[in-house]
């Protein structure tokens, strides 16, 4: 709301101008409320920002090669530069997966059924795992001698066992594991927002189950896809332990965490790990921007839902 | 939810849940591909942790239950946990203390800026913790912070505002500002609104937050391991040590260790449940 314009005689000099000024910042939501927001502020900003900032000037102060020395080295070193074609490789896929595969099963999961509880209970459990417990746990099953590669051979599928783990599959199996319960919740929720009485609609007016899906649905569910694309992607593009445990590290593993880790903190070299964290964060900011642009040219209306 | 318009109840709903379409059934064969993998991980790893000698076979030659009490023994773990307990409650009060009133005035207001205040907040979740973890381990290094719990709890902080930000600001729209208007006009100060009338309404939502801050904590790994010392490494950081030094370490007295790790996150996250329905944690479905 905009205050009318007052045509009020020239204030008497003292208190009554700042009582002036307060309502009129008051008008635009300025009051002393909102100096609740600073503590929280200040702490992202003393802990979060200035560490940022403070990572990127180191960034440029490298002991070799001047201001971009650090980057240089980066991407003129064939090793490190395919770190990112690593990490790509890994992120990419698996949020498709993630994406991918709960929608049919999230678009399944909207009726009432005996159990739902149950299996959404169920769906929660690898979030619980960490890291460790995964990475073990997709070394023994997914081994040589593990269960999986007997299964294979008992049902007569293979004749040797399949290299899973200690390469790239593993740490794709891991991050499908870890990551695909959030995806299937996001998406979950995203779909239950969306009012069945749209899609009843269409039924009305002749519409297969595939029409009503591609014309009515899906469009109003893909802005919520796209956020939980790129909140998988945010978890899998940082994937760092699993790719240590069960990948090789040093070879189609070898992901950006794992460059900035070495750098940073096996090599001391704080300047080229503070880089390598940059360039890091640089790539990660395109992929969600550009996700994002591609958001904003989409439908943003009602669904029907409350939310 | 969709079934409830359609539908009396359970019972009416299950011949249609029995239909035959092939792209049913190709849904739930993937679903049940997962859950046996998902079940064939989880339980090698505990008959790991409980069998004597695993080889090559499907089964190990006998049962124990020792490798539990070297776990504890051999990585110290009742300190470790006690440090995990530690950090993980400290981080929890201070994020709640810092971060309920930020999202008070972030639901409340509406003000110039507040575009840009947003994207501060959304910044730590976006950006991967390794990659401000590097620059912070750094910074706490120079400020003789990192090694210490208080560097270890800092780090913590800088995911934590944020989240419980988002996830209190839906519950406090939903409480009706006209409550606060008639406390006020009642003669309340602000601080008998925020104690008296906005505490007891907020609650379930604080409990919320505080007890998802409390499980991503616990399981945090990254920001721990880049500011933990010695003494002050959680149970999440002794693990993925153990599992780096495993020349040494048996690999059962490791599979231990983290069948322990995932009881305790399966408990605290049980326990979330009961306060967060996870699926409305987004959008709230149109009931």
């Amino acid at each position: 709301m905009s205050a009318p314009p007052v045509t009020a005689p020239t204030p008497p000099a003292g208190a009554r101008p700042r009582a002036a000024l307060r309502h009129r910042l008051a008008e635009r939501g300025v009051d002393r409320t909102l100096l609740l927001v600073l503590p929280a502020a200040l702490a992202v900003i003393a802990l979060f920002c200035y560490p940022f900032l403070y990572g990127l000037q180191l960034s440029f102060q490298p002991t070799r090669g001047g201001a971009l020395g650090a980057y240089r080295q980066f991407f003129s070193e064939p090793f490190s530069r395919k770190s990112i074609w690593a990490t790509f490789s890994l992120a990419v896929p698996a949020s498709l997966i993630n994406v991918g595969v709960s929608v049919p099963i999230s678009y399944r999961m909207r009726r009432e059924f005996r159990g739902k509880r149950l299996l959404l209970a169920l769906l929660v459990v690898p979030i619980t795992l960490g890291t460790v417990l995964t990475a073990e746990g997709i070394l023994e099953f997914y081994g040589p001698a593990g269960w999986f590669n007997r299964t294979l051979h008992l049902l007569g599928l293979t004749a040797s066992p399949m290299h899973l783990t200690m390469n790239y599959t593993g740490v794709l199996l891991s991050l499908v594991i870890s990551g695909f319960p959030f995806a299937y919740l996001l998406t979950h929720s995203y779909l239950s927002g969306i009012h069945p009485s749209l899609e009843k609609a269409a039924a009305t007016l002749g519409a297969g189950w595939w029409q009503r899906f591609r014309h009515v649905t899906f469009p109003l569910l893909l802005p919520g896809l796209m956020t939980t694309f790129s909140l998988s992607f945010v978890m899998a593009f940082a994937v760092f332990p699993s790719a240590m445990m069960v990948g090789d590290p040093n070879g189609s593993t070898h992901v950006i965490s794992i460059e900035a880790y070495q750098a940073a903190l096996e090599r001391f070299d704080y300047a080229q790990g503070s880089a390598d964290a940059m360039i890091m964060t640089a790539l990660m900011l395109v992929v969600l921007v550009a996700v994002t642009a591609l958001r904003s040219r989409l439908y943003r209306g009602s669904t029907g839902g409350k939310g | 939810m969709s079934a409830s318009v359609r539908t009396a109840g359970p019972g009416a709903d299950r011949p249609r849940g029995l239909s035959l379409r092939p792209g049913t059934w190709l849904t739930w064969a993937v679903l049940t591909f997962f859950f046996v993998n998902l079940l064939g991980v989880i339980g090698t790893v505990l008959v790991d942790s409980l069998g004597r000698r695993w080889f090559a076979s499907w089964l190990p030659s006998g049962w124990t239950g020792h490798w539990y009490s070297d776990a504890w023994k051999e990585f110290g773990l009742g300190r470790v946990l006690g440090t995990t307990v530690e950090v993980t409650f400290l981080v929890v009060l201070l994020s709640l203390v810092l971060a309920v009133p930020a999202s008070y005035a972030l639901a409340r207001r509406d003000f110039p800026r507040k575009k840009l205040l947003t994207t501060l907040f959304v910044l730590p979740i976006l950006v991967p913790p390794i990659a401000y973890g590097i620059p912070m381990a750094t910074v706490l290094y120079k400020f003789h912070l990192a090694g210490s719990i208080t560097g270890v709890v800092l780090a913590n902080l800088v995911p934590s505002i944020p989240f419980v930000i988002f996830t209190m600001t839906p519950f406090i729209e939903q409480v009706d500002p006209k409550i606060e208007a008639a406390a006020r006009m009642c003669g309340a100060p602000t601080r008998t609104v925020l104690t008296r009338v906005l505490a007891p309404l907020l609650l379930p939502g604080i409990l919320a937050a505080g007890i998802l801050v409390l499980v991503r904590t616990f399981g945090m790994f990254e920001l721990t391991f880049l500011t933990a010392g010695p003494t002050s490494q959680t149970l999440v950081v002794t693990l993925f040590s153990a599992v780096n030094s495993a020349g040494i370490r048996s690999t059962q007295s490791i599979d231990a260790m983290a069948v322990l790790y995932t009881g305790t996150m399966a408990v605290l996250l049980l326990i979330a449940l009961r306060f967060v329905n996870p699926t409305q944690l987004v959008a709230r479905s149109s009931e």
